[in-house]
């Protein structure tokens, strides 16, 4: 068995962490990418920015951040103390929260343009023929915007697995708990299990392959307003 | 119950502002009839409530939609209005039954008073119900769209430039159907059109709007034949006239209209009609000439005898525009200045004129 028990556990821990990060988003990040889209405020400029600032921040600036905030001493840490849950940091629920910092701007964007795409007509055809708006949301910004969610959730799921700097900053490396794929395959080779270091990162180099090209091959049409 | 459409707005962002206040019939197709940015568009946006203006007062029959001064703002959605768009904006997702049912569903079934199949039927799309949009003409994705529109069984159906988006082979297909709307239909129209050829064919009522401002409003036969507005100065100025048919020549083909309140007939190469039917004519200002006696052994078909009442310089200097009446229908002749100086013509003065081509509107 090339792959040992340990390693099973940081692949599922990944999985688990991906799963739970592009759920959140697509939660979280939905309602940003419409207001952003459809919003005339002044605000939009901000926003946009700070969403999109995990693509060009060295992970290690995040983790260091959110390490500061979640902390015992920081506001986020004093919070969930105060409310009895202890500090987030080398936790899951803080990786969680972190990968959904990290991963933001790759489920906001991909939505963020699938609704700009839409642009305001069909909501306002729509709401012409009686659809209030959350009505208008489930019928017809949700279809039509299918495509747009697909590469969200793939994008957002993948980066997640692919992320090292912030999990190391603020999760650290706890078996079950915090050590993902991506640290596992530090270990291995910090202990020259170059082995066992091969085999994790192969599977981690196949299967961002396989995802890429699900992403690549579903855009064949995507379906165009008239 | 008040039938009438009472739109009052005021809006203004940088360069542009509107400020309207007209009263409009709740019956029939009213047009809103300007260049473009003139605010047309805006108008039929604010009464739908697809753009807030500031200040406004909009009530449809007896319903009041909007209301500033008491804040009352009821969301589109809750309009009882049915909106075509210039593009048909179908639902590429959905087929063309599924669009239909979009709105129709959203309806409750004691407010209904369109069927799926009638809508359909009128519109002459019953054999499309089940293509995907992407799959039909310009044409006929207009007319899903104004079917889909009246299956919510709007009180009012808004119309911004429904054919601007076709040439005129698509358009000529969709004018029909827009007129047996207006024949079987009990529903107000306010029609957004730049097109006087349009605007002469459907309406009724007509709103000159200029730069954001109502210029005139008023029945369309009364405004087409105002010289003090611009529409009379341009080159396919003219009138139209609801004739009534009494009698059909078979031999020759052509259509005898009686002209309203007068004995005086046009007569106009037609397929033949019922007697007692309306139709519709436009009479170009160009294509009317005048004289002082009755010309007799003329091609000219149709020779009436009419009052002079006014005149009014036009856009070019060699030519007067001359305003005719008949019985209460006015009509408009573009005659040279010297034409008028050798007639000595005065206001009462009796004169016949002979119209050298009449076009059926329908």
């Amino acid at each position: 068995m090339p792959l040992s028990s340990a390693d099973f556990a940081a692949i599922w821990l990944t999985l688990k962490l991906a799963s739970l990060t592009t759920v959140i988003l697509l939660l979280v990040g939905t309602p940003i990418a419409l207001w952003l889209a459809h919003t005339r405020s002044r605000l939009r400029g901000p926003i946009g920015a700070i969403v999109a600032l995990p693509l060009v921040l060295p992970p290690t600036v995040i983790g260091f951040y959110l390490l500061l905030a979640m902390g015992p001493h920081g506001y986020v840490g004093q919070l969930t103390q105060a409310m009895g849950l202890g500090t987030l940091t080398f936790s899951f629920a803080g990786l969680v929260i972190g990968s959904v910092i990290y991963s933001m701007p790759f489920v906001v964007q991909p939505l963020q343009n699938a609704f700009t795409a839409i642009g305001p007509r069909p909501l306002e055809v729509a709401a012409t023929l009686r659809a209030n708006p959350w009505d208008c949301f489930f019928t017809v910004v949700l279809p039509l915007a299918r495509p747009g969610f697909i590469t969200a959730a793939i994008l957002g799921f993948a980066h997640t697995v692919g992320e090292f700097g912030v999990v190391l900053m603020i999760g650290g490396n706890i078996p079950e708990k915090t050590r993902v794929v991506s640290v596992q395959i530090y270990d291995h080779v910090e202990a020259l299990e170059y082995a066992q270091a091969h085999w994790l990162a192969g599977a981690m180099v196949v299967f961002s392959f396989l995802v890429l090209l699900a992403l690549y091959s579903s855009r064949k049409s995507q379906s165009t307003w008239s | 119950m008040s039938s009438h459409i009472t739109v009052r707005l005021q809006l203004s962002y940088s360069g542009f502002s509107l400020d309207l206040d007209v009263q409009l019939p709740g019956k029939g197709v009213t047009a809103l009839f300007g260049h473009s940015g003139s605010g047309k568009t805006t108008c039929l946006r604010c009464i739908a409530g697809l753009e807030r203006a500031e200040h406004a007062f909009v009530q449809i029959n007896d319903e009041v939609w909007q209301d500033s001064h008491n804040k009352l703002f009821v969301p589109v959605h809750k309009r009882s209005l049915g909106y075509i768009f210039q593009e048909a904006s179908l639902f590429p997702h959905l087929s063309v039954r599924a669009n239909l049912e979009f709105g129709l569903s959203r309806i409750p079934r004691q407010a209904r008073r369109v069927e799926l199949a009638h809508a359909a039927d009128l519109l002459g799309i019953t054999h499309l119900l089940e293509r995907a949009p992407n799959h039909l003409s310009g044409g006929e994705r207009q007319r899903v769209g104004i079917a889909r529109a009246l299956l919510t069984s709007p009180k009012l159906l808004l119309m911004d430039e429904p054919l601007a988006a076709l040439d005129s082979q698509r358009k000529a297909e969709i004018l029909p159907y827009l007129e047996r709307l207006h024949a079987e239909l009990d529903i107000p129209v306010l029609y957004v059109s730049h097109s006087q050829d349009e605007v002469a064919r459907l309406a009724d009522h007509i709103v000159l709007l200029s730069e954001g401002k109502a210029l005139a409003s008023g029945p369309i036969g009364d405004i087409l034949a105002r010289l003090d507005l611009p529409l009379s100065q341009g080159d396919d100025a003219g009138v139209v006239i609801e004739g009534t048919v009494c009698e059909y020549d078979a031999q020759y083909q052509l259509l005898t209209l009686q002209l309203p309140n007068s004995t005086q007939c046009l007569r106009v190469a037609h397929a033949p009609l019922a007697v007692g039917q309306a139709l519709r004519v436009k009479v170009q200002a160009r294509d009317i000439s005048l004289s002082l006696h009755r010309s007799e052994h003329s091609s000219i078909l149709n020779s009436l005898q009419a009052t002079f009442i006014s005149e009014t310089a036009t856009d070019n200097q060699a030519h007067v525009l001359v305003r005719l009446d008949i019985a209460g229908s006015a009509l408009l002749a573009r005659i040279t200045r010297y034409s008028r100086d050798q007639l000595d013509l005065q206001p009462g003065q009796s004169i016949w004129l002979q119209i050298k081509s009449v076009a059926v509107l329908a």
